[in-house]
C-alpha cells in the first residue's frame, strides 16, 4: 500500500462534507430571520431597517476574517466607504442603473481588498491590526482630498434609479426588499464560504498553522482569499448603503467606523453565524435611541466594549448557542 | 333660542372650526430645529436657536389662536450623513413640517434635497451657502438671515476700499468655505484687488500654525478667514501668537458672530471689520427682543443666526395661519407673498428665489476702552440697504426665477 | 533665497512647526512603547489619557487657581493614578488572553472617557493660556517663534532623554527590561513583577498626561484632542519599533520633521505620509526600524 501524500483532510470525504453541510437548527434560524425581516418593514421604519441590514452584511463580512481566520482588521471601513463612493459616483455621474452601481462598488472594494490584503496578509495579531488601520487612514485622507468624493460635503443627491429597468427604487418598500435580497444573498455567500472545503482549510489554519503548512497548504493564499471575500462583501454593504441614503460621506471611511463594526461583531458573537446580524441590529437600535442625547452613544459603545471584553467574550449569539448547546 | 337655531349655529361653528384644522397635518405644526448643539457652531446657534424659536411661537400667540405647535431639536454634528438621516426620519416618521436653522452648508444642501423630495419645508438661518438661492434653489426652501454673497459684498469690498488689496485666503475645506472664498475673491478682483494665495484647512482645525506661516510668507496685506466659529477664533488667537498683526498684516473675518468676538475678547478682536444682519443694540425693538432672549439664554445676547430663527419661525406661523395649511411648498409660497415685519430685522420681504431681503450692516469691533460692558462690542460703520445687500436675482442661475 | 523653489522662510518655518508636532509624537509614542514593551498591550486609551492631562491642567486653573507649572506635576500624577486603577481592575484580567483583547478594552475605555468629557464640555475646545513666563516670542529672521512652542520642544527632549536614560542605563530600568524578557525568572529573583507592571502602566499614562499639559496652550483643551492624534502615534510607534525607547524618540521627532517637509513641497500628502512610511517599514522590516524581533 503506497503512502498517500495527502491524507483525509486535504481531500474531504463525503462524510466530512456532509457534516459541514447546513445543520437543521441553523436552517430554522435562517428561516426565522428571513421571515422576521420580510414582515418587519410594516411595523418598523423601513429606512432604519435598511441601515441595519447594510451594517449586518458589513458585520458578517468582517466576522469572516476575525471569527474564521482569526485576523482582527482595524481598517474595514476603507472597503465600506470606498464602495460607497464608487457606487455613488457611478449612479450619479455615470448614470449607472442601481444594480450596476452596486456591482461596481462591490468590485472596487474587492480590488482594494486584493491590494491591501496582498500587502498585509503576512502580518498577524497586533501588527495586522495596526497595518490595516494605517491603510484605512490612507484611504481616509485620500477620500478627504480627492475631487470626486466631495470631501466634507460627500457625494450628495445620488439617484436610486430603477432596478433592472422595472423596479422604481424611490419607493421605500421596493428599496427595502431589494436591500433585504442583497443582504440575504451576502449572508448565504458568507455561510457557504465557511461551510465548505475552503472553510475547513481555514479552520485548520486557525487551529494549527504549521501543521496545515506541513500538509501542503499555503496559508497565505487561503487567508488572502478570505480577506478579499470579506472586503468584497463589505463593499456590497457600502455600495447598497450609498443608494439607500443617496449619500456617500467621510463618515464611512473614518476609523471610528472600523471600530464600530468590531463592536457589532464582538457584541453579537465573533465566529458565530448569526452573531454579526444580531450585533448590528442591536448597535443600530442603540444609535437610534441615543443619537440625540449628546455623547451618550459613545459612552454606551465604550461600556459595551469593556463589558464584552471582560465578561461577555462569546457575545449574545455565542451565549445563546452555548445555552442551546448548538452552534449558531 | 329654538332647537333648530342651535343646530344651525353648531353646524356653522363646526364648518368653520373643522377646516381650520383639517389641512394642518395631524393637527400639529411641528417645527424641527436642526443644528450643531455641542461643537464648533454651538454657541452662535445651538440651544440659543431653540430659545429663539420658542419665543417666536409665544409672541405669535399660538396658544390663544388654538394652534398646536411643537418644537423638535436635533444635533447634526456638522455632518451631512447625520443631517440627512435626521431629516428623513423627521419628515417620514415624525411628521415634521418644517426644518429650521441648519448651520454647515454641506448639511444644508443635503437637507434641501430631502425637503424637496418629501414635499416639506426648509428655512435656513445659520447656514451660509449662497447656492441655496442660486443653482440649488427650490420651491421648498427659504434662505433667511445672510449668505456668503452678502458677507463677501459687505466685508470684502469694504476692506479692499480701505487699502487691503492683496489677499491670502485661509479656507475651511467644505462647501461653506469654498463658497465664501469664491464670492469674496470675485468682490476683491472686481474692486481692483489681487488674490496672492490660498490654503485649505481641515474642518475643524485646532492648530493653525503651519497655515498661518504660509499666510505670513505670502506677504499679503489681508488674510481672509473663509471659515467660522471656533476655526475663526483659533486662527485669530494663534495669529496673535505668531505676530501676524504686529508684522503688518490684517485679518478679515469673513463670517464673524457676536459670540466669536465674545470668545476672543476685545483686546484681540478690536478693529475687526465684519458684516452681520443683526446686532442687539441697533434700535429699541432689537434691544427689547435681545433682553428677553438673554434672560432665557444664560445672559448671552442673540447672534444674527438665533435672531434669524425667531424671525423665520414668526413669519412661517403667520403664513400657516393665513393659509390654514402646513403643506410645504404652499407655505413657502405664502411666505414669499406676505411682507415680513418683526422686531429683529424690521420690514423686509422674501424674493422669488427664496432669498429674504433685509438691510445688512458693516460693523467694526470696538476698542476695549470704547465698550461699556459685556456684549457692547460693535459700532456701525455702514448700513447696506436691502436691495443692494444681496446678489441680484438674475445673477444666481436659479431655475425658479423667470427671465 | 529659495531651496527647490521654496523660500527658506517657508521651509524652515514649517520644519520648526514639524519639530513641535514631532515633540508630541515622541512623547506619546514613548509612553505607548514603554507600555507595550512590558505589558504587550496597545494602549488605545493613550489619546484619552493625554486629553485627561490637559483637562486636569484646566481644572487646576479653574478650581484651585493652580497654574501651568504645578500642573506639569499634578496632571501626570492624577492621570497616572487613574491608569493604575485601570490596570489593577481591568487590564490584569486579560493578560492570559490574546493581546487583541487588551487593545479592544482600552479602545472601549477611550470611548467612555471621551464620551463623558464631550457630554460635559462640548467639542469646540476650552481656552488655556500659556504661562506668562512663556508668552511672547523671538524673531528668528525666517520666522517668528513663539516662546512657548520653543519650550515644548526643549522640555519634551529632556523628558524623552531622561526616560531613555532611566530605562536603559539604571538598575530600575534593567529590572524592567529583564521583566519584559522573562517575567517568571525575574519574579523568581524576588522582584515584584505585577507591581512593576502596574507602575509601568501608570508611568506610561503619566507621560501621556504630561504631553496633554504641554499641548493645552497650543491645541486648546478639547475632549477629542487625543482621538485622531492617537492613530498617528500608533503609526509612529510601529515605525520606531514597538518596545524600543530610542526608536520612539527618534522616529517621533523625525516623522514630525518629515511631515513638516511634506507640507511645504506636497501639502496634500502631509496627512498620509506617516502612514505610507509605516506601511513601507512594516513590509520591509516588520519589527520596525529599531525594534527587536518579537
Amino acid at each position: 500500500m503506497s503512502v498517500s501524500a495527502k491524507p483525509a483532510v486535504a481531500a474531504p470525504t463525503r462524510d466530512a462534507i456532509a457534516t459541514s453541510a447546513v445543520a437543521t437548527h441553523q436552517l430554522i434560524a435562517f428561516g426565522v430571520m428571513a421571515a422576521v425581516l420580510i414582515v418587519a418593514p410594516f411595523f418598523v421604519y423601513p429606512v432604519f431597517l435598511m441601515k441595519a441590514l447594510c451594517f449586518a452584511l458589513f458585520a458578517c463580512a468582517f466576522n469572516l476574517l476575525i471569527g474564521y481566520v482569526g485576523l482582527l482588521s482595524f481598517g474595514h471601513a476603507a472597503f465600506l466607504g470606498i464602495a460607497g463612493y464608487a457606487s455613488a459616483h457611478a449612479a450619479k455621474v455615470w448614470g449607472f442603473p442601481p444594480e450596476l452601481a452596486i456591482l461596481f462598488g462591490t468590485l472596487a472594494a474587492g480590488a482594494l481588498g486584493a491590494v491591501i490584503g496582498a500587502l498585509t496578509i503576512r502580518s498577524r495579531g497586533i501588527y495586522f491590526a495596526n497595518i490595516t488601520l494605517a491603510f484605512a487612514q490612507m484611504i481616509f485622507f485620500f477620500s478627504l482630498q480627492a475631487r470626486f468624493t466631495g470631501g466634507e460635503d460627500g457625494i450628495q443627491a445620488v439617484p436610486r434609479g430603477t432596478l433592472l429597468g422595472v423596479l422604481d427604487l424611490r419607493h421605500t418598500y421596493t428599496m427595502y426588499f431589494v436591500v433585504l435580497a442583497v443582504f440575504l444573498l451576502g449572508f448565504v455567500v458568507v455561510h457557504r464560504s465557511i461551510h465548505s472545503p475552503f472553510g475547513q482549510v481555514l479552520k485548520a489554519i486557525r487551529e494549527n498553522e504549521p501543521r496545515a503548512t506541513s500538509l501542503g497548504y499555503r496559508p497565505e493564499h487561503y487567508k488572502l482569499i478570505a480577506f478579499v471575500i470579506s472586503a468584497t462583501l463589505s463593499g456590497t454593504a457600502g455600495a447598497t448603503k450609498a443608494l439607500v441614503f443617496q449619500l456617500a460621506s467621510l463618515t464611512d471611511v473614518h476609523w471610528t467606523m472600523s471600530g464600530e463594526v468590531v463592536l457589532m461583531t464582538l457584541l453579537g458573537g465573533m465566529g458565530t453565524v448569526f452573531g454579526p446580524v444580531v450585533g448590528a441590529f442591536l448597535m443600530i437600535s442603540l444609535e437610534h435611541y441615543l443619537a440625540q442625547l449628546g455623547s451618550w452613544l459613545t459612552i454606551a459603545q465604550g461600556l459595551i466594549f469593556v463589558v464584552c471584553v471582560l465578561t461577555f467574550r462569546r457575545g449574545v449569539i455565542g451565549e445563546v448557542g452555548r445555552l442551546l448547546k448548538k452552534p449558531l | 333660542m329654538s332647537v333648530r337655531r342651535v343646530i344651525v349655529l353648531a353646524a356653522a361653528l363646526l364648518a368653520v372650526a373643522v377646516p381650520a384644522h383639517a389641512q394642518i397635518s395631524d393637527g400639529v405644526i411641528k417645527i424641527g430645529i436642526m443644528n450643531d448643539q455641542s461643537g464648533t457652531y454651538a454657541d452662535l446657534a445651538g440651544p440659543g436657536s431653540v430659545v429663539a424659536a420658542k419665543m417666536a411661537i409665544e409672541d405669535f400667540g399660538a396658544a390663544k389662536k388654538n394652534m398646536k405647535v411643537e418644537v423638535l431639536v436635533a444635533d447634526h454634528q456638522n455632518k451631512p450623513d447625520v443631517g440627512s438621516s435626521i431629516a428623513r426620519q423627521w419628515f417620514d416618521a415624525d411628521h415634521v413640517d418644517v426644518i429650521v436653522d441648519v448651520p454647515t452648508s454641506s448639511v444644508v444642501l443635503a437637507v434641501n434635497q430631502i425637503a424637496r423630495e418629501k414635499n416639506k419645508a426648509l428655512i435656513v438661518s445659520t447656514g451660509a451657502t449662497s447656492d441655496l438661492t442660486g443653482a440649488q434653489c427650490s420651491p421648498n426652501a427659504i434662505h433667511w438671515t445672510y449668505d456668503t454673497w452678502s458677507l463677501a459684498n459687505g466685508t470684502g469690498s469694504a476692506v479692499v476700499k480701505t487699502g487691503g488689496d492683496t489677499w491670502f485666503f485661509l479656507t475651511a475645506d467644505y462647501k461653506f468655505g469654498h463658497d465664501l472664498e469664491r464670492d469674496t475673491e470675485a468682490v476683491v478682483v472686481k474692486n481692483g484687488g489681487k488674490v496672492v494665495g490660498k490654503v485649505r484647512h481641515p474642518f475643524p482645525t485646532a492648530d493653525f500654525s503651519s497655515f498661518l506661516l504660509q499666510a505670513q510668507a505670502s506677504k499679503a496685506k489681508v488674510i481672509g478667514l473663509a471659515n467660522a466659529g471656533a476655526d475663526t477664533t483659533n486662527a485669530i488667537k494663534q495669529g496673535a501668537e505668531f505676530g501676524i498683526v504686529k508684522g503688518g498684516q490684517q485679518f478679515a473675518g469673513l463670517l464673524v458672530f457676536l459670540t466669536d468676538v465674545h470668545a476672543l475678547g476685545l483686546e484681540k478682536a478690536q478693529g475687526l471689520l465684519l458684516t452681520e444682519a443683526f446686532y442687539w443694540d441697533l434700535n429699541d425693538r432689537t434691544r427689547a427682543f435681545s433682553t428677553k432672549f438673554a434672560e432665557r439664554h444664560r445672559q448671552a445676547k442673540p447672534t444674527m443666526a438665533q435672531a434669524g430663527v425667531y424671525s423665520a419661525v414668526l413669519h412661517y406661523l403667520k403664513a400657516v395661519e393665513a393659509l390654514k395649511s402646513d403643506d410645504g411648498p404652499k407655505v413657502i409660497a405664502k411666505m414669499k407673498e406676505l411682507p415680513t415685519d418683526d422686531p429683529v430685522f424690521g420690514k423686509g420681504m422674501v424674493r422669488a428665489d427664496g432669498r429674504t431681503i433685509h438691510p445688512m450692516y458693516l460693523f467694526e469691533v470696538k476698542k476695549p476702552s470704547e465698550s461699556k460692558g459685556p456684549w457692547d462690542y460693535y459700532k456701525v460703520r455702514a448700513t447696506i440697504p436691502a436691495e443692494q445687500a444681496f446678489r441680484p436675482m438674475d445673477q444666481g442661475n436659479c431655475p425658479l426665477v423667470k427671465k | 533665497m529659495t531651496v527647490f523653489g521654496i523660500p527658506t522662510q517657508a521651509l524652515f518655518g514649517q520644519l520648526l512647526i514639524g519639530l513641535i508636532n514631532g515633540a508630541f509624537y515622541a512623547m506619546l509614542s514613548l509612553g505607548l512603547s514603554v507600555i507595550f514593551g512590558l505589558l504587550n498591550i496597545i494602549n488605545f486609551a493613550h489619546g484619552a489619557q493625554y486629553m485627561m492631562g490637559a483637562f486636569v491642567a484646566y481644572f487646576a486653573l479653574q478650581w484651585a487657581g493652580l497654574g501651568y507649572w504645578p500642573s506639569l506635576l499634578i496632571a501626570p500624577v492624577v492621570v497616572g493614578l487613574f491608569g493604575v486603577l485601570l490596570e489593577r481592575t481591568m487590564l490584569k484580567r486579560l493578560y492570559h488572553l490574546d493581546h487583541l483583547y487588551g487593545l479592544l478594552l482600552t479602545f472601549g475605555v477611550a470611548l467612555v472617557v471621551q464620551g463623558v468629557f464631550r457630554n460635559e464640555f462640548g467639542s469646540s475646545g476650552l481656552p488655556y493660556a500659556a504661562p506668562p513666563q512663556l508668552t511672547g516670542g523671538y524673531n528668528l529672521g525666517f520666522m517668528f517663534l513663539p516662546t512657548y512652542r520653543g519650550w515644548v520642544v526643549v522640555f519634551s527632549l529632556v523628558i524623552c532623554l531622561g526616560t531613555w536614560y532611566v530605562i536603559e542605563r539604571t538598575k530600575l530600568g534593567a529590572y524592567l527590561r529583564a521583566a519584559t524578557e522573562n517575567p517568571t525568572l525575574v519574579q523568581a529573583f524576588g522582584i515584584n513583577v505585577p507591581r512593576m507592571i502596574t507602575l509601568t502602566y501608570g508611568f506610561g499614562v503619566g507621560l501621556a498626561a504630561l504631553a496633554g499639559v504641554l499641548a493645552a496652550p497650543i491645541y486648546q483643551v478639547n475632549p477629542l484632542m487625543g482621538a485622531d492624534l492617537i492613530i498617528v502615534v500608533f503609526a509612529v510607534v510601529v515605525i520606531g519599533g514597538l518596545g524600543s525607547i530610542m526608536g520612539s524618540i527618534v522616529t517621533g521627532f523625525g516623522l514630525g520633521v518629515i511631515e513638516g517637509f511634506t507640507k511645504v513641497f506636497y501639502p496634500e500628502a502631509s496627512n498620509t505620509v506617516i502612514f505610507v512610511i509605516m506601511a513601507l517599514v512594516l513590509l520591509v522590516r516588520p519589527s520596525g526600524l529599531f525594534g527587536r524581533t518579537a
